[in-house]
């Protein structure tokens, strides 16, 4: 079922485009990438779902009917330039911040002692927001975020700023709140997150969706006839009229082999010349990584672009 | 906890725990306090050790014994040495000072001098100065030959006093005193200026603070933005409110404890008594001699401490509370809607004169309204509303009919609610839109958006 869904949505600012007809239907508690290079149109859409800008022309729905003013009380956003009263201390601004959400003073109490302890970010709480270091505030925000558990959560660029070890964690926090029921649409320039978290992306570039679908299918598609063989032992395949090997590795007893098919792919084919050469392990279409694929298409996008 | 209560809340505690409001709050009052207490101590903490004084003439003898002791200082008028002998050791001698009259003081003011080791009292120097005044008027009238001249003298020798009663409508005769009213009036319009702007501004601050800071972003989705404005509008007033009350206490408590460790013992009781016995004035004065304020010093203390008291406090206050609430109001909402167009604080200039304008010509025409109360054009500006708080202060000490301060305040009522709406329609755009600058077409554009 489509939990939200936005229509041809248009936005034009003074001297330029921000938007062009963008669509995009996210599934009930499905994990959604919003990727796409600087200044494509991410952060508008965004503003845009959270009725912070209003579109120039299309529609926004939310469980089939279109969204309304009062919605944003069941959605949760973290904006790009993360946004806390400096002055204040930690503890009494997440406070502050879930009551405004609706939560009673106890209920916020609890649900804040959980977060911050999961978090361990308990002997923050008495220190002033400015006295933090610009992920920890992040990591704060991201808290007061989530706290009042909104059907849909939106983070814009919910990794920067974060070390490794917090991004792992945040990614845990993602996952973990998609499986308590939660519809989670993101931005982000980090594409092994994408790989790890996103069940459905759009790309966007320069205003326009150029490439959306399931992460699955989209990897699927983009794997260009190449493949992984797992053998036992040091095998060396040599090309054929079937494929081109492009690399091969021997470590731990198994090698490695990087080869490229050629059209149409006949995988049986492949597959018996292999078995003549070793003891095959396993056999596996080479999935491109995201960060591959982005690349590519707005490249080629941009090359098209040119020409035109 | 409703939610415009929460943020009532939270911008009245954030401001109220903030260093500059303790510091406001508490040194604010000792201001006040010193404004009142200095002319008490100045009066009464001249030295009033009792004082010798060698009076030289270095040969003649025109003013022997012209200038009469007081109850603290005596002249010694001494014939028998030389200015020269005595200048360099009259403290040994036992004396306070030496006052030289030079012969040529008939012709030339400047001839006299008067050496001490300490700063002479103000009381002192208008003492000698006005006996050798008075003998030399004398001995110039002499020089007429007029008969009788002793007790011409003394049957002209008279002293004049002003005593400003205004009668009020009802045929009531009160007593005021020009200089109270005009402290009360320059302190309530400059207090008032003061106020609206430094609450209307910071106002401002935290519409900024939030814009920029993309707090507002997250907060919209909680509530809507005129709560979010309307609340800090309301919690800064508070604030503003609890200033006032603990200056108003802290004053208090700082002027009794002040005069209670100060002043000597004894004057507190003269100070209390002298709006009793003001009634019959000669009286009081005749009942004030031989203590240690000397009368006429009485008499003028008298008369101003009488003039505060028979100021309209009640109405004071009352309009004060009034027009600071009202006043702020209106410039808070302005200012809400200035902070909520702009990306930062250096880009509020362009709109920020239209709105200051009014309040400087009010404060300029309430400076000139101390001069002349009546004139028209303190009265157009204490109606109009973007000026009235100001200067309407500045009028109430000199008496105002009722009819003038009811259709101000009224004029100030309808347009706060005017411009409560107008601003509350910028601020819902503005405060959400950023990164072009924003035009006065612009914003007039946000202000007729429907709905
Ligand atoms: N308030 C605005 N006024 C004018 N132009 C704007 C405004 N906000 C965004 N834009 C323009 O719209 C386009 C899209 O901006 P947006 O912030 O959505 O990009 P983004 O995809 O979030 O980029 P990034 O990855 O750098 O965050 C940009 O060209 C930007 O210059
Ligand atoms: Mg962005």
């Amino acid at each position: 079922m489509i939990l939200f869904e936005a229509k041809d949505v248009t936005k034009r600012f003074a001297t330029q485009t921000a938007l062009d007809g963008v669509s995009i239907n996210v599934p009930e508690q499905s994990i959604y990438g919003l990727l796409g290079p600087n200044g494509a149109g991410k952060t508008t859409l965004i503003r845009i779902i959270n009725q912070i800008t209003a579109p120039d022309s299309g529609a926004l729905f939310l469980n089939g009917r279109p969204l309304k003013p009062e919605d944003v009380n069941n959605i949760g956003y973290l904006p790009e330039e993360r946004g806390l009263y400096k002055k204040m201390k930690v503890g009494e601004q997440a406070l502050y911040l879930a009551q405004l959400k609706g939560l009673s003073h106890a209920e916020a109490m609890r649900r804040l002692k959980y977060w911050f302890k999961k978090l361990q970010i308990t002997d923050w709480w008495d220190k002033k927001v400015e006295e933090l270091s610009k992920g920890m505030q992040q990591k704060v925000q991201f808290v007061t975020t989530v706290l009042h558990e909104p059907k849909l959560l939106i983070f814009d660029e919910p990794f920067t700023g974060f070390d490794p070890i917090n991004v792992k964690q945040i990614k845990e926090e993602i996952l973990y709140l998609r499986e308590r029921g939660a519809t989670i649409i993101f931005s982000t320039h980090n594409m092994s997150s994408v790989e790890e978290l996103c069940d459905n992306i759009t790309l966007i570039n320069k205003a326009n969706a150029i490439l959306e679908g399931s992460v699955e299918k989209i990897r699927h598609d983009w794997a260009g006839n190449e493949y992984e063989i797992v053998m036992a032992g040091e095998v060396t395949p040599s090309s054929n009229g079937l494929f081109t090997v492009l690399h091969s590795t021997f470590e731990a007893g198994k090698s490695t082999v990087r080869i490229k098919a050629a059209e149409p792919a006949d995988s049986n084919g492949i597959i018996s010349a292999m078995t003549a050469a070793g003891k095959v392990l396993s056999f596996n279409p080479a999935l491109p990584s995201m960060n591959e694929i982005f690349i590519r298409v707005v490249e080629t996008k941009n090359k098209e672009a040119l020409k035109n | 906890m409703n939610k415009i209560a929460l943020i009532i809340r939270r911008e009245y505690i954030t401001r109220v725990r903030k260093k500059s409001f303790l510091i406001m709050t508490f040194l604010t009052p000792f201001l006040f306090a010193l404004i009142f207490i200095i002319p008490m101590l100045v009066m009464n903490n001249e030295d009033k050790d009792f004082k010798r004084i060698a009076v030289i003439e270095n040969g003649s003898d025109l003013f022997k014994d012209v200038i009469p002791d007081t109850k603290d200082t005596e002249f010694d008028y001494r014939s028998d040495v030389k200015f020269d002998d005595i200048k360099n050791n009259f403290t040994e001698q036992g004396y306070y000072g030496v006052l030289f009259i030079s012969p040529e003081i008939v012709s030339s003011p400047d001839a006299i001098q008067l050496i001490s080791r300490k700063q002479p009292p103000i009381g002192l120097l208008d003492h000698i100065t006005g006996s050798l005044e008075k003998e030399i008027e004398k001995q110039k009238l002499l020089a007429y030959n007029i008969e009788n001249l002793d007790e011409i003298l003394k049957t002209i020798n008279t002293s004049v006093r002003i005593q400003t009663i205004k009668m009020d409508e009802s045929g009531g005769a009160r007593e005021t005193s020009t200089g109270i009213s005009m402290a009360l009036a320059y302190l309530g319009g400059f207090l008032m200026y003061m106020l609206v702007f430094m609450f209307g501004s910071m106002v401002m601050r935290g519409v900024i603070e939030e814009k920029t800071n993309r707090i507002v972003e997250v907060i919209v989705s909680s509530v809507k933005p005129v709560q979010l404005m309307l609340g800090k509008i309301i919690g800064v007033a508070l604030v503003g409110l609890t200033q006032f009350a603990l200056w108003i206490v802290l004053t208090l408590a700082l002027v009794t404890v002040l005069k209670t460790s100060f002043l000597p013992e004894g004057t507190m009781e003269q100070i209390q008594q002298l709006p009793r016995s003001l009634a019959d004035a000669d009286q009081s004065v005749a009942g004030a001699t031989g203590t240690t304020v000397t009368p006429e010093q009485l008499t003028d203390f008298q008369e101003l401490f009488a003039g505060a008291l028979n100021q309209p406090w009640g109405l004071i206050i009352f309009s004060f509370v009034f027009y600071f609430l009202t006043g702020y109001l209106l410039y808070a909402s302005l200012f809400a809607a200035i902070g909520s167009a702009v990306d930062n604080e250096t880009e509020t200039q362009q709109f920020m004169l239209p709105v200051t304008i009014p309040i400087i010509l009010g404060l300029i025409v309430a400076m000139g309204t101390m001069q002349n109360p009546e004139s028209s054009l303190s009265f157009w500006f204490s109606i109009i509303p973007f000026t009235s708080p100001i200067v309407m202060m500045a009028r109430i000490p000199f008496d105002v009919p009722g009819w003038e301060i009811a259709l101000s305040m009224g004029l100030m009522l309808i347009t706060i609610v005017g411009a409560v709406w107008m601003a509350a329609k910028i601020y819902r755009t503005g405060i959400l839109m950023y990164g072009k600058k924003t035009s006065w077409k612009e914003i007039w554009k946000w202000m007729t958006y429907k709905g």
